[in-house]
């Protein structure tokens, strides 16, 4: 037996995971609350005592950890145009894992330099202008944002051009600056991956120690990436596969959280017929969406009062004061768990379709109709995701959810909204053990097992 | 020459792509950095795309006979959004029927085009004008 272990310190609980990789199986899986403010190896080592209950473990020489402990990582991405590098900065950030705290575009003014004072990113993120283009607004901003009172690892990715001179303006101003390529270089062409590398890499240079986390180096080595990412890396992996082990295609996964609901998407997305044309920016292979007003706890109120209190009162069969009073309640106790059937757990079971609903559908891209001289044509923006055949579920209120499948197939296209490209017939998996964490955290060195281990614990349902 | 970046697009539910590939290699040929958007283009995006590109002219196509309505108000948008200088050029088949071309040349200058072309113009003529505008 080779026994991995891999580590989810989440902002409620620290969640661990223990692998046999010679296998490869699951051998055992605990949690216990995340002692962030005291010290987080409390709570890690209550968990890893259950495990050792469980499995008989003390000794762990693997330890492989990821984190979205202490607000998980923090950015604030830049741009110019906001449909154009603004966007573009913002998807990095989130294929990064990063939870995106704000987003500015244009020239930034005294009040939003106040503003990301008060918000203290971990990593602000500048961009703007394609290559060889604007430098007016770049340039400004970069001088506004050394008139801020603090300062943070900055990670420029805008027009090439000024690229030193930003660089040069940065550094003389005390800011830890990092160049990464443009994330446009180009009009509409999305190119990330140099700035996610560099994420990444001041993730794990600087962010255990910004964190107050570095008493976790007693227990591990560094904590690699931000817990969406990780999540990101499992999907990527169970849908391409790896060497001669088939993946399952394309896939959405859907994350729903006490504060946000993230969906992931690993599928190519380009139009599927000849008279469909593609506006926009570029869409990314994987990408990520979270979604802030979706959850089923801490933005619960934010989530009834978007599809209306009136609308949920009639969906669980009650009074609007009574869904209102419960609201208070869940949102004074967020961690209160609803095993039991009754009406809050009625409403915890509506609020995380309703979260599945709503984050696929601005997750997935849609049709709009011209009627020219030349016959019907489609213009498309976002990714059609209408041939995606699995469609996963995995978090709190989903795991817990008492139909699961009415929940995920909230997911699918709905005929009286024939424009959204939402999938068609999918079929519908739960990750009812909750690893896809660790299994992404696992890939990194073991791809092989990961893979094999998702596609036999994630379920039909 | 001129590295001057100029975006070109077909504005408006137009579909015709073989003039603004030809406009395309033309205006490359002559040295201008071009910011292609191709076909189906809305104002917003001929200005979003100036700005990212810092151009200093829109050339913009429409061959279909809704021209002026596709156009109307793309001068003041430009203002709002802080591109008061930019040239715009419109050219191809700008209105349904036989108006004689003065009076749409009229029309398009008063919407606050700086240059306008009649169908089928040579792409020679616009690259002038783009040095002359731009002073090359």
């Amino acid at each position: 037996m080779q026994p991995i272990l891999c580590i989810d310190f989440g902002s409620t609980f620290t969640k661990v995971t223990a692998i046999d990789i010679d296998v490869p199986r699951i051998i055992g899986r605990t949690q216990s609350f995340t002692t962030i403010h005291d010290d987080i190896n409390i709570g890690l080592q209550k968990a890893l005592d259950q495990l050792e209950e469980l499995t008989g473990i003390s000794d762990w020489p693997v330890r492989l950890a990821c984190s979205s402990a202490a607000g998980g990582l923090k950015m604030i991405a830049i741009g110019l145009v906001p449909q154009l590098t603004m966007e573009a900065a913002k998807r990095a950030a989130l294929s990064a894992g990063a939870k995106l705290l704000k987003t500015y575009s244009f020239e930034l003014n005294d009040r939003e330099i106040r503003e990301i004072e008060t918000l203290k990113p971990d990593i602000l993120l500048l961009t703007g202008g394609i290559d060889g283009g604007n430098q007016k607004v770049i340039f400004h901003n970069a001088h506004k944002l050394c008139e801020l009172n603090m300062r943070c690892p900055i990670i420029y990715a805008g027009n090439k051009t000024i690229a030193n001179d930003i660089e040069t303006i940065l550094k003389k101003n005390h800011w830890d600056a990092t160049i990464a390529d443009n994330v446009m270089p180009t009009l509409n062409q999305l190119n990330i991956d140099s700035a996610r590398a560099c994420i990444r890499k001041v993730f794990l240079d600087h962010i255990v120690v910004a964190k107050g986390l570095t008493q976790v180096q007693r227990c591990i080595d560094n904590i690699l990436m931000p817990t969406p990412s990780a999540v990101l890396l499992a999907a990527e992996l169970l849908s391409k596969g790896y060497l001669s082990e088939p993946g399952v295609g394309e896939l959405i996964i859907v994350d729903v959280g006490g504060a946000t609901t993230d969906v992931h998407s690993v599928a190519d997305g380009a139009p599927r017929q000849s008279n469909v044309v593609m506006r926009g920016l570029q869409e990314p292979f994987v990408k990520r969406t979270v979604e802030g007003d979706l959850g089923a706890r801490y933005s619960l109120q934010a989530l009834v009062d978007g599809v209306g209190i009136d609308v949920v009162a009639s969906v669980i069969n009650t009074s609007q004061e009574v869904v209102m009073q419960m609201l208070k309640d869940l949102v004074a106790h967020p961690e209160s768990f609803m095993e039991e059937p009754g009406l809050l757990k009625t409403l915890d079971d509506v609020a995380a379709e309703i979260a599945v609903r709503e984050s696929v559908t601005r997750h997935a891209g849609y049709l709009e109709v011209h009627y020219t001289p030349f016959g019907t044509i489609y213009q498309q923006t976002g990714k059609d995701l209408s041939y995606v055949s699995h469609v996963i579920g995995t978090g709190g209120p989903l795991i817990h959810h008492s139909n699961i499948r009415s929940a995920l197939k909230a997911s699918q296209a709905d005929p009286k909204n024939p424009l959204s490209l939402k999938p068609n017939h999918a079929r519908f998996y739960l990750d009812h053990q909750y690893i896809l964490a660790a299994m992404g955290l696992l890939s990194l060195k073991y791809p092989s097992a990961a893979l094999k281990l998702m596609k036999e614990t994630i379920i039909e349902v | 020459m001129s590295s001057h970046t100029i975006v070109l697009g077909v504005i408006g539910a137009d579909v015709h792509a073989v003039g603004n590939k030809i406009l395309h290699y033309a205006y490359s040929q002559a040295g201008f950095n071009v910011v292609n958007l191709g076909v189906m283009v809305s104002q917003e995006e001929f200005i979003q795309a100036a700005i990212e590109a810092d151009a200093k002219t829109m050339i913009v196509s429409s061959l279909y006979g809704h021209g002026e309505l596709d156009c109307r108000g793309l001068r003041d948008k430009c203002i709002e959004a802080g591109l008061e200088k930019i040239k715009l050029y419109v050219g191809g088949n700008l209105v349904v029927g036989k108006t004689p071309f003065e009076e749409v040349q009229k029309k398009f200058l008063e919407m606050g085009f700086d240059r306008v072309y009649p169908p089928g113009s040579d792409p020679a003529l616009s690259i002038l004008d783009l040095e002359k505008d731009l002073g090359n």
